[in-house]
């Protein structure tokens, strides 16, 4: 039933020797103990994208992120030359949180030309600095030049803008993200800027999330509706084109005859009625010559790319528009996830239309997923099973948690070392 | 207020607008889950057989210039297309084994 071939060992995950065939437990998604080293060991360590450059379009334009798992809030800012930077969001005078509206624990964004605290109004400039103190002649050998912002480490790749918490990261943006995903460079990314955000707060792990949408094994049994009823064929199967493994990072194509040139049988009325559907519209404007990190499989016909950045963040490209996922832990059990789905902006009515059913279509099968996931979580949780198997089209997932281990272990090492 | 919401060529749609025309996602959501199966099958049936001529319409305007009645037009399609997998797909309002999750829209385009 093999479609796609397979590398010379016979399968992609003995391709990858070190990630193994055995059983693996999933202890790393239900402990409390693990989620507490997962905060320092790789939501301290590894850079972590906060958003796009688009969210700051202009000097004095800021967005604040809230990281929970490294019990941290960030303030990212486009400053007077241009540049992005980002800093702790904590006032150096008392440790009020700085930039916030309404509720402390929301984001938010917005322009300034400084940022105030809203404690005793103490003021600072674009770049961090420390530009007024209130009654500063009542402070004893207080020197402003000392009292600027925390600086956060912040480095933009294609337009997505990273942070990291280390004091000192281990590695810069780039070679963390390493030749796989940094092939993609080029990618018009900056042209897709009309934007649909999703938000939810689900009870799982986040890799239990992310497990979910980095396979397609589930396809057929979670997602039986995504084929309409009169010509599904009880049984079948899902196989992926091509799976490749880098460092940390991941990611799978997909390929295949394109729903849309498919008997119409094939497709919902909605879709034929709009040219648009479950993988997005069926005609994007042209994007010119891809870069060399797309369908990095040369997969033909190529369905989509689903790069797996590590640790939580998610990118499918599709032909002409890209959804991207984060998943932010917020405790052992629950995550807060965000989605965007991105397109080139409509010209016309029919564009947008096509853009609405691709959102809406998503968020349907989004919505089985994370309504089932909150089942996977409770039985994983109720200890019954500690080991379980994966197949070949399950190779992501058992890289994941092997990586995430791997990260944990490190750390521990080099804590321990200290 | 005007006595109808939608383009003329559309007056047999006007059953439908001052319900269905609703701007944002979270309002077309909230509404097909507080809407009957029944309600929502005519409502579909009615709207998705006009949805090409709908858009036609729309299309005759620059998307940052519709006047009101065919803006109304658009986001009572926009409800349809909200409604369609609970007509095509589900048989019923909700995602089905979803009791427990959610999804919310927090930014979408305009209009
Ligand atoms: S805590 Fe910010 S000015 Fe006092
Ligand atoms: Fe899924």
């Amino acid at each position: 039933m093999a479609r796609w071939p397979k590398p010379a060992e016979g399968s992609w995950t003995e391709h990858y020797p070190e990630i193994g065939t055995g059983l693996i437990s999933f202890e790393d998604s239900v402990s409390p103990e693990f989620y507490e080293l997962e905060r320092e060991a790789i939501f301290r360590r590894a850079w972590l994208n906060v958003g796009r450059v688009e969210q700051l379009p202009r000097k004095g334009s800021y967005f604040t992120k809230e990281v929970r798992v490294a019990r941290t809030s960030v303030v990212v800012v486009r400053d007077g030359g241009g540049g992005v930077r980002a800093f702790f969001n904590v006032c150096r005078h008392r440790g009020n949180k700085l930039v916030w509206d309404e509720f402390p624990g929301e984001e938010t964004s917005g322009f300034c030309r400084q940022f105030t605290c809203k404690y005793h109004g103490w003021r600072y400039g674009l770049d961090g600095a420390l530009n007024f103190v209130q009654q500063e002649g009542e402070f004893f050998d207080l020197d402003k030049e000392d009292f600027g912002l925390v600086p956060v480490h912040c480095e933009v790749w294609a337009g997505f803008i990273f942070v990291n918490l280390a004091r000192e990261p281990e590695q810069s943006l780039h070679d963390f993200l390493g030749p796989m995903v940094t092939a993609l460079d080029g990618y018009p990314f900056d042209k897709m800027t009309e934007w649909y955000v999703f938000r939810a707060d689900n009870r799982s792990n986040w890799k239990i999330f992310a497990d979910a949408f980095q396979e397609y094994y589930h396809v057929p049994a979670l997602h039986p509706q995504q084929v309409p009823i009169e010509v599904r064929t009880p049984g079948s199967g899902f196989e992926c084109a091509h799976f490749q493994l880098d460092g940390p990072h991941r990611v799978v194509s997909t390929g295949g005859a394109r729903r849309w040139t498919l008997p119409p049988e094939y497709m919902y009325p909605i879709e034929r009625a709009t040219r648009s559907g479950l993988v997005g519209p069926w005609e994007s404007p042209e994007i010119g010559e891809p870069p060399p990190g797309l369908n990095p499989g040369r997969i033909d016909p190529w369905g989509i790319d689903n790069f797996q950045i590590f640790p939580n963040l998610e990118i499918l490209i599709y032909r002409g528009w890209y959804l991207l996922y984060r998943y932010w832990p917020t405790s052992h059990n629950t995550h807060h996830f965000e989605a965007m789905l991105c397109f080139q902006p409509a010209t016309t009515v029919q564009e947008r239309v096509e853009h609405e059913v691709a959102a809406v279509v998503f968020k349907e099968f989004a919505l089985q997923d994370a309504g089932m996931l909150t089942g996977t979580q409770t039985a994983l949780e109720s200890g019954v099973l500690d080991r379980f198997p994966l197949n070949d089209q399950e190779v992501l997932v058992r890289h994941f948690h092997k990586v995430v281990a791997d990260w944990v272990a490190d750390y521990q090492k080099n804590h321990a070392e200290v | 207020m005007a006595d109808s919401l939608l383009p003329a060529e559309f007056a047999d749609l006007e059953p439908y607008a001052a319900d269905w025309c609703l701007a944002t996602e979270t309002e077309r959501y909230g509404k097909r889950l507080a809407t009957s199966m029944q309600d929502i099958q005519a409502f579909y049936d009615a709207v998705v057989s006009r949805a090409e001529a709908a858009i036609a319409h729309c299309d005759r305007f620059p998307l940052d210039a519709m006047p009101e009645d065919a803006l109304n037009l658009l986001h009572l399609l926009y409800s349809m297309i909200n409604v369609s997998f609970c007509v095509e797909a589900w048989g019923q309002q909700r995602v089905p084994d979803t009791g427990a999750a959610m999804l919310d829209c927090l930014i979408e385009p305009v209009p």
